[in-house]
């Protein structure tokens, strides 16, 4: 079967907080092939480790689960999608609110999304109570 | 990360050599917030010399550290940022309460 983008990778890890680093590092080293520069890279890992960190806090709140990595590139364009089958966000649009978080306690800052929208160029949050949460971001990388 | 306290300026300093993300911002909070109490310093600073990335994860360990510091009188200052840092820190509003230098 004929897959019609250029390149895809598919990763999954279980929802430790040490796979975040393995995670953000994978990513790059994936889209590297696109040569971006040395920030266009900066802010994709940052992007990535802000997704899976909020599923092992936020998704899975701790306990262990699966974490779906699906990278693909078209073109010059990078689409990375990250899924949990943890809890699920109720109100999404709350939810990416700058500072808005759920777990003060926890020291966060609630900037996860804020940062994941200005990183990359699209990002699509959807998610299901009980069901768990899928976030695609795109990022464009100039020719250089 | 490397820690150093210098007894007559009563100045704390912790040399971060990780990459400060949720997994080790909560191993780093525990160690930098005994030292704080150990020593009661005048200043605590941050040295980003060498660190290399730094996510949301970083901003929450940042104001809660600064809080720490001055709830015991102290001063908190970052420095040696790097431009991809930089970017964060200002995005999250650090910089208004914070001293960067
Ligand atoms: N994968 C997820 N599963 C469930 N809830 C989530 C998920 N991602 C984000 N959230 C919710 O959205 C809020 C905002 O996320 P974010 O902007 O990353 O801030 P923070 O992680 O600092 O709380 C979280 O506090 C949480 O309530
Ligand atoms: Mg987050």
């Amino acid at each position: 079967m004929q897959n019609k983008y250029d390149n895809e990778m598919n990763l999954e890890i279980l929802s430790k907080s040490n796979n975040e680093a393995f995670a953000r590092v994978t990513v790059a080293a994936f889209v590297s092939s696109l040569d971006p520069t040395i920030e266009e890279m900066a802010d994709i890992k940052t992007a990535v480790s802000e997704a899976v960190t909020n599923c092992i806090i936020h998704g899975y709140e701790g306990r262990e689960g699966i974490i779906k990595i699906n990278c693909k590139i078209s073109g010059r364009k990078l689409i990375v999608e990250i899924t949990d089958t943890g809890k699920g966000i109720e109100n999404v649009d709350i939810a990416r609110e700058p500072l808005y978080t759920t777990k003060a306690e926890l020291e966060r800052s609630g900037m996860g999304f804020t940062i994941m929208e200005n990183f990359m160029d699209e990002l699509k949050v959807e998610s299901i109570v009980g069901l768990g949460t899928k976030v695609t971001m795109t990022k464009n990388i100039k020719e250089n | 990360m490397n820690v150093d306290y210098d007894e007559k300026d009563k100045l704390l300093t912790f040399e971060i050599t990780e990459e400060i993300d949720h997994h080790w911002s909560d191993k780093m909070r525990r160690q930098v917030d005994n030292e704080i109490e150990r020593y009661i310093p005048k200043t605590v600073v941050f040295d980003f010399n060498k660190v290399s990335f730094m996510d949301s994860a970083g901003i929450g360990m940042l104001i809660g550290r600064y809080k720490a510091v001055k709830m015991l009188g102290g001063n908190l200052e970052i420095r040696n940022v790097k431009s991809s840092i930089r970017k964060i820190l200002e995005m999250s509003g650090i910089p208004k309460i914070i001293k960067i230098s």
